[in-house]
């Protein structure tokens, strides 16, 4: 089971989503992908994307304006 | 079978291109499939170097609100249209180029960054790719 990091910090809209869908494309199931960004909407609409794809989000992490995001596969 | 997108870009407008590739790659990264058809001015923007080459569809004033609005997303830290349309093709969307737009603007394939385009389509096809999308746009 392998887990990959992505750090899209100081990113924009639409790139904290495409780079985590990337990311879960490439992902083996049972991987998890781990997500930091600071982008503000895409704190709430990874975990939207990952609902509509049917995957977990395993928790949600925020400290000051930076988060991350843990998602299984 | 994946829900999807199906945007025309019938714009050539740099503001508008940004807009078809954000809602294409949004609808990718949420797991739809998405295709955009390219036809009028949009199909210019296919022309290989020709994917930024548009100007702003208000306040041009010449380049000069064009140059400003670029250097302000670039501050902003948005990415190119390049590398969207590197990301587009990545996550596996899908580049349909109008044939009749082709005819009338006197536009041969050899002029086109063919690499993007899957199809070279009509109406017919736009019609059978949008008949069953979740979200269709025009642009």
């Amino acid at each position: 089971m392998a887990e990959t990091n992505i750090d899209v910090r100081g990113q924009t809209c639409p790139v904290p989503l495409v780079e985590c869908r990337k990311a879960l494309k490439k992902a083996a199931p049972g991987d998890e992908v781990v997500i930091v960004g600071t982008h503000p909407a895409s704190r709430k609409e990874i975990p939207m994307a990952c609902e509509a794809m049917g995957l977990e989000i395993l928790g949600v992490e925020e400290k000051d304006n930076e988060w991350k995001i843990r998602i299984k596969c | 079978m994946a829900e999807k997108a199906v945007i025309i870009v019938h714009s050539g407008d740099i503001d508008k291109i940004y807009s078809a590739m954000i809602i294409a790659n949004g609808a990718l990264s949420m797991g739809m499939d998405a295709s955009l058809f390219f036809t009028f001015w949009g199909l210019e923007r296919l022309k290989k170097n020709g994917l930024d080459k548009g100007p702003l569809s208000k306040m041009n004033f010449l380049g000069l609100g064009k140059w400003m609005i670029k250097s302000r997303m670039k501050k902003a830290n948005v990415v190119s249209l390049e590398r969207m349309m590197t990301d587009f093709k990545e996550l596996g969307g899908k580049i349909i180029a109008c044939e009749m737009t082709m005819e009338i603007m006197g536009i041969v394939p050899e002029q086109l960054n063919r690499e993007w385009i899957d199809e070279y389509g009509a109406v017919g096809t736009y019609i059978m790719e949008a008949k069953d999308a979740k979200i269709t746009l025009f642009i």
